[in-house]
């Protein structure tokens, strides 16, 4: 199963091009971007691990994907995904995430159904690949 | 992790790209056939190239090797531009620079220019200069080094990484010092990420040529080794001109005389630093003339009192001592000179 998440969900993922011209647009807003990878794509998990601090004054894209292309490398079998943030309102907001690589192969999920009181239902959705120890998820990393 | 690269990146089956660009939808180039005939100088007056080197004639004065050189490299660029309309492609030429010379013989100066003109012959994405020196590259402890250099180096993508005083990375004294460490990113960098990034290192010419006999691999990827040379007296003259004008001031032609007399004799004295020392006295003689504006009888001025220098405010300076072989310290030289 395809997992979309982020601004660019409903699109094809991007080729390095791509990603290099939205990187490109992030720079030209003076949104800084970090890039962040996991084994743990539940659409709760919000914390993903940080590849590095985010990336302050820079002015090209080049200095981006090198991160990316190093946190690839470091864990070619993770999401990898990148974030441009925009501190103009005071706060850290932000303004664009969007994936940039994903494993070959992903399971997908599995929804629990539990029965509560009343016969009312509780779903969960239950990722296949934490059924394995981190670092073992996606094939072998 | 065994790193190929500086940035752990080698492209391979498991990083990189996940999808390469389709190249059906592009258009095909189309290239100029062989007997082709192209006008050089059309080119080069719709390049362009001619307005950014007069400026940079007019607005830095002498520095010939340097105008020189920043002239053949604009000339490769439209050559280069040329012979990739017929579809010859060369890689971008390496375009690291080191630039020698004495104190305030224009290094700085000309680094941040280059950066700007490599800018507009397209050999740069962005402009921008970055200026670093040793503590800004090196860290204090065990793996704070690398992170240190690389952040750097990112910055500094699309423009100019300039590293002043290149020779304090590598301590001969300390064969553990991390400054090592520091120079084999760079080196790497400066190998794989020609087309991002151009390193210009700057330093005194001694020091500097034992920092490249110690480090061949920096002096290999250096491609231009700039010299700057002392200026002269007419020089340093037309320098002083320039200076003043720029801040809104000009020399009465009294004062235009003093401060050709300054300049012979300051050359000779020790901390002389080129166009460093004229920008020393003009201050100087700046401040002589506010006080001399203040302390004049009604304190009523024109425009053209406000903004001329007389002989009295180049006259008072130290250098005009009747005792020309004393030797002044530093510091007197910057309060009196
Ligand atoms: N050719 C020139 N024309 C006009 N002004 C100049 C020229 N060269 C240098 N200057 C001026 O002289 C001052 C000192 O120059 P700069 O800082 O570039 O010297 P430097 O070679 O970097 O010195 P250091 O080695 O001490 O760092 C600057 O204020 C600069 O504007
Ligand atoms: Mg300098």
């Amino acid at each position: 199963m395809r997992i979309t998440q982020g601004t660019f969900s409903y699109l094809p993922d991007f080729t390095d091009e791509e990603i290099t011209a939205q990187i490109n647009y992030a720079l030209s807003n003076d949104w800084p971007l970090s890039v962040e990878f996991t084994d743990d794509p539940h659409p709760r998990n919000t914390y993903w691990e940080m590849w590095g601090l985010p990336m302050f004054d820079l002015k090209d894209p080049a200095g981006v994907l090198l991160e990316v292309n190093a946190c690839r490398k470091a864990n070619p079998n993770a999401y990898v995904k990148l974030n441009a943030y925009d501190a103009s309102l005071g706060r850290q907001t932000t303004a664009l995430s969007f994936i940039v690589q994903r494993p070959a192969d992903e399971p997908g999920f599995h929804v629990n159904r539990t029965e509560v009181r009343g016969r009312a239902i509780q779903y969960t959705t239950h990722s296949y690949a934490t059924e394995r120890p981190v670092g073992d998820r996606y094939g072998q990393g | 992790m065994s790193t190929g690269t500086a940035f752990g990146f080698t492209p391979g089956s498991v990083s990189g790209p996940q999808l390469e660009a389709d190249p059906s939808g592009e258009p095909e180039v189309e290239y100029l056939p062989a007997d082709t005939v192209v006008d050089l100088a059309a080119l080069r007056a719709e390049s362009g190239i001619d307005e950014v080197l007069a400026k940079l004639d007019e607005e830095l004065v002498g520095l010939a090797p340097v105008k020189t050189r920043i002239a053949e490299i604009a000339a490769l660029l439209l050559v280069d531009r040329t012979r990739a309309k017929f579809g010859i492609t060369a890689p971008q030429p390496t375009l690291h620079m080191s630039f020698t010379g004495n104190p305030g013989t224009g290094k700085t100066t000309v680094a941040m220019r280059m950066a700007d003109l490599l800018h507009r012959l397209g050999y740069l994405r962005r402009g921008h200069l970055v200026a670093v020196t040793r503590d800004d590259l090196v860290g204090e402890y065990v793996g704070h080094t690398a992170p240190k250099t690389k952040e750097v180096i990112k910055r500094a993508m699309g423009g100019v990484l300039f590293i002043d005083e290149a020779y304090y990375l590598y301590k001969v004294e300390n064969e553990r010092d991390y400054g090592g460490e520091s120079i084999e990113i760079l080196l790497q960098v400066m190998e794989n990420n020609r087309d991002d990034l151009v390193v210009i290192l700057a330093g005194y010419q001694d020091r500097m040529d034992t920092f490249f006999a110690a480090n061949p691999g920096m002096q290999s990827r250096v491609a231009h080794h700039v010299t700057f040379p002392d200026y002269t007296v007419p020089e340093l003259e037309q320098i002083g001109v320039l200076m003043t004008k720029d801040i809104g001031y000009t020399f009465s032609d009294e004062a235009h005389d003093v401060l050709k007399r300054y300049l012979e004799r300051r050359v000779g004295q020790p901390w002389f630093a080129n166009a460093r020392s004229v920008r020393n006295a003009v201050e100087r003689a700046r401040l002589r003339q506010a006080k001399r504006l203040l302390e004049t009888g009604d304190a009523k001025v024109d425009l053209k009192a406000l903004t001329t220098i007389e002989a009295a405010d180049l006259l008072a300076s130290r250098v005009f001592d009747s005792a020309p072989d004393e030797v002044l310290t530093a510091e007197e030289y910057t309060v009196r000179g």
